[in-house]
């Protein structure tokens, strides 16, 4: 296809040609172009159909507010629906097809609804699918997904990669239009530090697509002179392509780069860039833009914004139309039937509404073929430019819930009170509405803030530009036209739909939004908001600051959700934390497990093993037979040292810890402020003043967290310090009848033998011939245990030193199962039962709280409903029937009770086959349990679809004594 | 938002932990307080509109607990100080 529509001049490279297709058609434009230039010099007028009507759809405009010319852009994975080709750069093979419609884009078969629309006006769904009520999930609900929505995603994974950054700056200057630029130059030429960041991939904004002159030279030749002279100062950062979508707090502004968007092929870089931005001050010099007019079927493909007109044919060398009209209320409009003569374009008629000329209706399905004016003649055309005026770009200034006022003389809402602090506007988005003013207001801005900022330099003068007549005679739509006329392209609003939230209650401006829809979806009405504003303060006899404004959020523009990610994706999303024998695990077939962020060996797969099962039953038959090592390291580890640290402790932990001696290790119980079981673990006493603590895995940050609060806000003068050694040192469980006899090996001159380190004794001693280490005589399995601790660094070689001296005992490596196996067997809490909504009581550990001190938790765990005689107890359970495997999640009943929750017994925390007992053990919470043992209840889950006997029994189904861990 | 850490300078929110209302600090002793005081404190918070002292943990950083005054309508950040040295100027000190 030939680019039948190309004419003279512009600013694109007609050196060379890219080839692209739409819809499957083979085109050609030129670098420079968008994707909505190309189509347009190819001669498409028909790009899309309409969100509710289906109506055929063309261009609109030359930028980001674009309603209509929403297509899906890239094939595959890379599919990407709702891109607005007015933004998108054309690439050598761009392939892009347009949307929402069934069958062909000139044949939609949806295209019915257009019929039906007067069934389908403004809060048709709340009215429509009411009744009867069983049709809602069979017939409404199915039928309006499947006609809902723009575009479609791919549904794979986004194969781009997005990332984030980091900058910062003296002054932002957002928008690099004429006023953009010449505050730049102000505050560039004083010496701050400048970023200039503008959504187009070419700065210079209306510059460039308008006939003005500058400094007495074309536009658009100043705007490139000034990129240069600022893109040759060090202390000016340019950024293209960029978006700066949200004002945030104290002076942060997100702005979204897209850095490949325009390649082909990203070569390995990231599709976008999310910019963090933090700036001193920033200028808001973002421009205007342009409202269309309501009249009879002013919706048709060819109907576009007398501003892009100017722009396709000034900046891109493309002509929306052969034969065109200008409809328009303001000079600015007038403008556009200038540049089209002067490009050699018939213009076909100026219809001046401030004469009292209107258009009235227009024709032409699936591209215009003529207007009928309200003076009578109907004239044949291809191409209809609208000019309702100018908004100021307030967007940003309402970030911080600014809210803008209106000003009758330019007929359009100006930033008013409640910009976001350090935010200054100027040019057309404060209301300088004309080429001169918005220069030199620019240039004053950029200069003083720089000067305000600290900068000496000579900020120069202020560029001259015409200074044009800018009329603003409000005129909104034409009331005589009966056809109906669009106000809000994108979300298919009429001016009816207006009149009719009016009249049936809907006035307030955020209401008009929800029950119209207007304003809504990608565009967020950038074009239509105060038209809809307009005519609801007509139906209403209010002025429309009386009728009131909608204020923007973030973003600006739509942001996609893969950007705000960035590179925490996947596995990416979070660090991953590897123990200090990974790399061992690794080498001797470990299956890992994620526990946190943590990598666990869950079991040590041997060959012959089929399945999980015969791997854990084989580690924990070991432990309990002769002796097992795993890396425990992952257990939160803290040092505190000071004269008060036992007191700190003491303050801490709900049982004493005043009276540990040194050499000696205690179980520890925390409880939360409100009196519920928080975490526990062990603190060994190593000297008068030194501590170290251990705490669950999952707690580690938030128990170091809560004790520097505790040091810092509550008790700000003991002598205490903290310090996180979680990944200071490798921790490795050595347990079972031979761990004495294989760590006898392991350690230098130190004796092990009962008497000389019993049970809970820790001392600082050497392994191997010097490495230093910490010993601890615990037991998380109830066997004779210990847990020894080096250096991270050493972790690696300590893993291996240990499976070598264990040679001889057979010891074994055994991974999280197996712990857990051992610790159910052995009666031992863990996160299953310290779930957030259990007292020490429930635990069976309400003896250990000491009523005679202050520590957290102690006062309200004493409330009489966490301490009831008939509560939850923690107590073991066995099936009756041995072959069985009990169920966690299962809850008890009484036999011969219904199953309700009236009647609900308790339930099952954790269970595991024990391979020392030969069948199935579980823990649980049972109603007053501690005085069930050897009942019979039934252990019932409808979930696993299992209800079976269960004997209540102690929770250390092993060596209840403690024999074997104090042997 | 930026804190204004009043050892390290303006530091970025997101190295810091939010806890709440800084009256956390006036935490009664269990020992003497009557079960409603001990009620109030660990569980009743105002919720104002406007100037709040809020308790912010610098856990990326130097792990300082700060009492920041911030104004919960606009995010103005107002007054800074080590909440070490709050806890102190409250009396509670041993």
């Amino acid at each position: 296809m030939t680019q039948s529509h190309r004419i003279d001049g512009g600013q694109i490279d007609r050196s060379r040609s890219l080839k692209f297709e739409w819809n499957g058609k083979k085109m050609a434009g030129h670098p420079g172009d968008t994707l909505a230039s190309a189509l347009i010099a190819n001669g498409v007028q028909l790009v899309g159909r309409s969100f509710k009507y289906h109506r055929p759809r063309g261009i609109f405009s030359a930028g980001s507010e674009e309603p209509n010319a929403l297509v899906q852009l890239r094939k595959g994975a890379a599919q990407e629906p709702n891109t607005r080709a007015t933004t998108v750069e054309l690439f050598e093979g761009l392939a892009a097809t347009s949307q929402n419609h069934r069958g062909s884009l000139e044949w939609d078969l949806m295209a019915a609804n257009d019929l039906l629309a007067r069934f389908l006006s403004a809060g048709f769904y709340y009215k429509t699918f009411m009744w009867p009520k069983a049709f809602w999930e069979k017939l409404y609900e199915p039928v309006i997904r499947a006609s809902a929505g723009l575009g479609n995603l791919s549904g794979q994974a986004d194969p781009d990669s997005y990332d984030h950054g980091y900058l910062h700056c003296d002054l932002l200057i957002i928008g690099a239009g004429p006023a953009g630029l010449a505050a730049a130059l102000a505050a560039g030429r004083s010496g701050a530090r400048v970023i200039l960041a503008d959504e187009d991939f070419v700065m210079g904004g209306r510059l460039n697509a308008e006939t003005h002159e500058v400094d007495g030279q074309p536009g658009a030749d100043w705007a490139a002179a000034a990129i240069a002279e600022l893109s040759a100062m060090d202390n000016v950062r340019l950024m293209t392509r960029t978006t700066v979508y949200g004002s945030y707090d104290h002076g942060i502004y997100g702005a979204l780069e897209r850095v490949t968007d325009h390649l082909a092929d990203a070569a390995g870089k990231p599709r976008q860039v999310l910019w963090r931005l933090y700036t001193q001050r920033a200028l808001l010099t973002a421009g205007a833009t342009e409202r269309s007019i309501g009249f009879g079927n002013n919706d048709r493909p060819g109907i576009m914004l007398a501003g892009a007109v100017r722009a396709y044919v000034n900046r891109f060398g493309a002509a929306p139309g052969r034969r065109v009209a200008v409809f328009t209320n303001n000079e600015d409009g007038l403008r556009t039937a200038e540049d089209l003569k002067a490009k050699g374009i018939e213009v076909a008629a100026v219809v001046d509404a401030r004469k009292g000329e209107y258009v009235l209706n227009t024709v032409g399905r699936r591209g215009l073929k003529s207007i009928t004016l309200s003076t009578g003649p109907t004239i044949p055309i291809d191409c209809l430019a609208v000019s309702g005026g100018w908004s100021p770009n307030v967007h940003l200034t309402c970030h911080h819930r600014g809210r803008p006022v209106w000003r009758d003389d330019i007929a359009g809402f100006v930033p008013g009170e409640g910009l976001p602090p350090g935010m200054t506007v100027a040019g057309a988005a404060n209301g300088a509405m004309t080429l001169a003013a918005a220069l030199n207001k620019a240039h004053e801005a950029g200069a003083s803030l720089a000067s305000a900022l600290g900068a000496k330099g000579n900020a120069g003068d202020a560029p001259t530009g015409s200074d044009e007549n800018f009329d603003a005679t409000p005129f909104w739509y034409v009331a005589d036209s009966k056809p109906r006329a669009w106000v809000d392209l994108q979300n298919d609003v009429t001016s009816k739909d207006v009149k009719q939230s009016h009249q049936e209650g809907f006035r307030a401006v955020e209401h008009l939004k929800r029950y119209t829809t207007l304003g809504m979806a990608t565009d967020q009405g950038k074009t239509s908001n105060i038209l809809g504003l307009a005519i609801m303060a007509e139906a209403s006899g209010k002025t429309i600051p009386e009728t009131g404004t909608t204020i923007f959020r973030p973003p600006y523009n739509p942001v996609a959700v893969g950007a705000f990610a960035g590179r925490a994706r996947g596995k990416e999303f979070r660090p991953t934390r590897l123990t200090p024998s990974h790399h061992w695990a690794k080498e001797n077939g470990a299956d890992f497990v994620e526990t946190g962020m943590w990598l666990r060996a869950q079991w040590f797969k041997r060959s012959g093993e089929k399945g999980w099962r015969d791997s854990v039953d084989r580690e924990a038959a070991a432990v309990r037979k002769s002796v097992g090592i795993c890396d425990v390291t992952t257990l939160g580890k803290i040092d505190i040292q000071g004269r008060d640290a036992a007191e700190f402790l003491n303050r801490i932990y709900s049982n004493p810890f005043l009276k540990l001696p040194v050499g000696k290790v205690r179980y520890g119980l925390m409880l939360r402020e409100d009196g519920v079981a928080y975490d526990d673990g062990t603190t060994a006493r190593l000297t008068e003043t030194h501590f170290v603590m251990t705490t669950t895995t999952a707690n580690a940050v938030t128990v170091f967290r809560n004790m520097e609060f505790a040091r810092q806000c509550l008790w700000p003068d003991l002598d205490v310090h903290l310090i996180s050694t979680t990944d200071g040192w490798a921790q490795f469980a050595v347990a079972g009848p031979n761990s004495r006899a294989l760590l006898q090996k392991v350690v230098d001159d130190l004796d092990l033998s009962n008497d000389a380190f019993p049970f809970m004794a820790c001392t600082e001693c050497t392994v191997f011939g010097g490495t230093p280490a910490r010993l601890f005589r615990i037991s998380f399995s109830g066997e004779l245990a210990y847990e020894v601790a080096v250096p991270a660094r050493y972790g690696d070689a300590m893993m291996r030193g240990l499976m070598a001296a264990g040679e001889e005992f057979d010891a074994v490596p055994y991974g999280t199962e197996a712990l857990g196996v051992l610790r159910i067997e052995k009666g031992h809490a863990a996160g299953n039962e310290l779930n957030g909504q259990t007292s020490a009581q429930n635990l069976g550990l309400g003896g250990m709280v000491s009523q005679k001190k202050d520590a957290i938790g102690t006062k309200l765990s004493t409330r009489p409903e966490m301490n009831r005689d008939d509560d939850l107890r923690l107590v073991g359970f066995r099936p009756k029937d041995k072959s069985i495997l009990l169920t966690a999640g299962a809850h008890f009943l009484n036999p011969g009770d219904p199953e309700d929750m009236a009647h609900d017994q308790g339930w099952m925390t954790s269970v595991a086959y024990s391979p020392e007992l030969g069948h199935s053990v579980g823990l649980g919470y049972l109603k007053q349990g501690s005085e069930r043992m050897g009942e019979t209840v039934r252990a019932y889950s409808p979930v696993r679809n299992q209800d079976i006997l269960v004997e209540v029994c102690s929770v250390h189904h092993i060596d209840p004594e403690g024999v074997r861990q104090r042997g | 938002m930026i804190i204004p850490h009043p050892l390290l300078g303006p530091r970025d929110a997101a190295e810091f932990v939010y806890k709440g209302d800084a009256s956390l600090i006036n935490r009664p002793d269990g020992m003497t307080a009557s079960d409603d005081e001990m009620h109030d404190y660990a569980y009743l918070r105002d919720n104002p509109a406007g100037e709040h002292r809020e308790l912010w943990y610098h856990e990326q950083g130097d792990r300082s607990w700060l009492v920041v005054t911030r104004n919960t309508m606009t995010h103005d950040i107002t007054y800074v100080e080590l909440a070490r040295d709050v806890a102190r100027a409250s009396g509670r000190s041993r």
